[in-house]
């Protein structure tokens, strides 16, 4: 016997995929803001050295980078209560990915930061910027839109394993979907749309960083 | 609740681990294999071979690996197959690693200088003979070391099948945390896990990756 | 009083003695030559009067900041000594105007307009007044060379060092370059050459300094000096170049 699918069902909760899906791209933001942000902080503390926070972001890059997320999430979320703190699912969920995000931006943006010529760093420095100057205004901004694409695609990925999240009881995308197929019993048809709105959504993030960088860090045309 | 010592959660998670290890054996062995085929499709002249491919690896790549194992899981009991966890768990992993490598491949393929193919069309070579004899030797040396990186990928994604019930490390840890209120410990000890075998593959990517850009360079 | 004073100057790169005890006293509007074979130093000596390179022994002195070996707070110094690098080196993510505005703004703390305004008159000095709002990558090797001489003159430094400004031009891109040092000597700049340019160093030159491992060889006035070398290492490096 033929199986008849039913996709009507699913879309009968589509309020709770738009919840599910605005979750999941705020999760994605905050996550990708805070994460740049130590990303940067582990970039310089590596690449100009400074102890003892290069070896302690060393550490913490090989940490992260060579254990799943979702060990990361599990660890946050039921082991740090067990330490005396309180955390909820969405605050350990936010945690794990700037945890996660931070430790791969300090490895692409470091090797932004390295791959700086030496003659821009001689022209600033023979024009009496100092050190804090040349960083924010001569090594920085071109060794970001370097590694931009990579920093886009790894947001891309860091937004995709969100979806274990829902392991947690954080109410986004797969959250979602988990909750409609329980109740509709359409499992295969519930998660194939929500697949496709990962797809779609993987796109659209993709396209929307690609453009911001090149407005914030690139040319600006006045 | 303390009749499970540290040693019943260090020996359970063991045999967890065994599992990961199996399962990423299993994923990397024949993900490569389909990953192979992949590269073929994706450097074919026949452009229909191109597409697909293309679509294959922008579908894999673009969703997440939990979604791609409740469709295998829930697709297959659609047309009455039962598929347990590991069978689920090794085909989805399988497919996820196909369109890594085989992205990752076909990158060291068109990295290989366009003056490569233009010598090797030059001596009379065919496609086949170019590729055979020319190019995928030099893209095979340049694609060890991030072939090796994407094997941590592969051991950290086993992770993600927990979910949907297969028992390796990752369930076996969530197992032990509820029966023993440490989850600290056990995470703690799971974590190590996932290191003791990541580690060694992201340091020696690293060492290979330095070699090839070191013989380049000289 | 001199305008800069290199006293006894004294540089290793490991066991090499790069510099060994460096006298020299250049007047202001001076207008001084550095030649000699490639590892002479005239590079390294050059590159110590505004800090890129530390030195070991001795003293250097540009308008009052005097600089100690291994000195690490060069700032007050390298806002009176201006420097062009081979390579331009201008920053590829900012405009023609952005690059000569960046120090001003945020070390000699201009507000926007004055920079504006200084940025302009600098480029209009170089003749790329109108390259304001391009970026780098579109402009030629001479007129980013231009450009770069105007971002060191918008810091209106006492001395300008110039590192081999044209050798890595094209040929027919030299001169105009040249022209616009020509200007600036006329005005009356303070400036300081590593050049193979021997003609130019001739003509536009005050005084002729050759170096020769590591020491001031020869010096003296340009012409009578490529007239009549008084050294044979001099003689034969003039023939070597011609």
């Amino acid at each position: 016997m033929a199986y008849a699918f039913d996709f009507a069902s699913v879309l009968e909760y589509r309020e709770v995929l738009v919840d599910g899906t605005l979750k999941t791209l705020a999760l994605t933001a905050i996550g990708t803001v805070l994460g740049l942000a130590v990303g940067i902080l582990g970039a310089v503390s590596r690449a100009w050295k400074l102890a003892p926070f290069d070896r302690l972001f060393a550490v913490y890059v090989e940490a992260i980078r060579n254990t799943p997320f979702l060990v990361q999430l599990f660890f946050i979320f039921f082991g740090l209560p067990s330490l005396g703190v309180q955390i909820n699912e969405w605050q350990a969920a936010i945690l794990a990915v700037v945890v996660n995000l931070g430790a791969y931006t300090t490895e692409i943006i470091r090797a932004g930061i390295e791959a700086t010529p030496k003659g821009q760093i001689e022209a600033a420095q023979s024009l009496a910027m100092g050190r804090a100057q040349i960083f924010r205004h001569v090594v920085l901004p071109p060794a970001l839109l370097k590694v931009w694409p990579a920093i886009c695609s790894q947001v891309v990925i860091v937004m995709l394993g969100t979806s274990v999240c829902s392991q947690i009881a954080a109410e986004e995308l797969t959250f979602a979907a988990n909750f409609i197929q329980s109740r509709n019993f359409r499992a295969f048809e519930t998660y194939f749309v929500v697949t496709a709105i990962y797809f779609l959504l993987a796109i659209a993030v993709r396209q929307v960083l690609i453009q911001a960088g090149q407005r914030l860090i690139a040319r600006r045309t006045k | 609740m303390n009749d499970i010592s540290t040693w019943d959660i260090a020996r359970n998670l063991l045999d967890g681990a065994l599992w990961t290890i199996g399962l990423s054996l299993t994923a990397f062995v024949l993900g490569g294999i389909a990953g192979l085929l992949l590269l073929f499709a994706r450097i074919a002249r026949n452009p229909l071979a191109r597409r697909l491919a293309q679509g294959y690896i922008e579908v894999f790549q673009g969703t997440p690996l939990l979604m791609q194992l409740f469709i295998i899981f829930f697709g297959g009991s659609l047309i009455g197959l039962e598929i347990s966890p590991w069978l689920a768990a090794a085909i989805g992993l399988t497919l996820f690693t196909s369109a890594y490598l085989g992205e990752i491949w076909r990158g060291c393929v068109e990295s290989i200088p366009k003056g490569q193919w233009e010598a090797s069309a030059s001596l009379a070579l065919t496609h086949v003979e170019q590729m055979r004899y020319v190019i995928l030797p030099q893209a095979l040396r340049i694609a060890i070391a991030p072939t090796v990186g994407f094997s941590v990928q592969v051991v950290k994604g086993t992770a993600v099948t927990s979910i949907i019930g297969f028992v390796e490390l990752t369930k076996t840890g969530s197992m032990l945390a509820n029966a023993t209120y440490q989850p600290f410990l056990v995470f703690g000890f799971v974590a190590l896990g996932y290191f003791a075998l990541c580690y060694p593959l992201s340091a020696y990517s690293r060492i290979l990756e330095r070699k090839i850009h070191g013989s380049r360079a000289h | 009083m001199a305008l800069v004073r290199i006293d006894a100057l004294h540089k290793h790169f490991g066991s090499n003695h790069v510099l060994r005890g460096i006298d020299l006293d250049i007047e202001e509007g001076q207008v001084i030559a550095l030649i000699g074979r490639s590892g002479s130093g005239k590079s390294t000596l050059l590159r110590t009067i505004n800090g890129l390179e530390s030195f070991d022994e001795g003293c250097i002195e540009v308008d009052g900041e005097r600089i100690h070996p291994h000195e690490t707070d060069l700032r007050a110094l390298r806002q009176k000594v201006g420097m062009v690098f081979q390579q331009f080196n201008l920053f590829p993510h900012l405009t023609v105007g952005q690059n000569v505005m960046l120090a001003t703004r945020i070390v000699r703390k201009l507000g926007d307009a004055e920079a504006r305004e200084l940025a302009l008159a600098m480029l209009d000095k170089v003749g790329l007044r109108e390259k304001f709002d391009a970026f780098p990558d579109q402009l030629s090797g001479g007129q980013q060379q231009r450009v770069a001489i105007a971002r060191a003159l918008a810091m209106q430094p006492r001395v300008l060092l110039c590192d081999e400004i044209t050798s890595a031009l094209d040929p027919e891109l030299v001169n105009e370059v040249l022209a616009v040092v020509k200007t600036l000597a006329a005005e009356g700049m303070t400036l300081i050459m590593v050049t193979h340019e021997m003609r130019f160093a001739r003509e536009v030159g005050d005084k002729l300094v050759f170096m020769y491992q590591g020491r001031i060889h020869e010096a003296g006035d340009p012409q009578e000096l490529f007239a009549n070398p008084r050294t044979p290492e001099l003689a034969s490096f003039i023939g070597s170049i011609n």
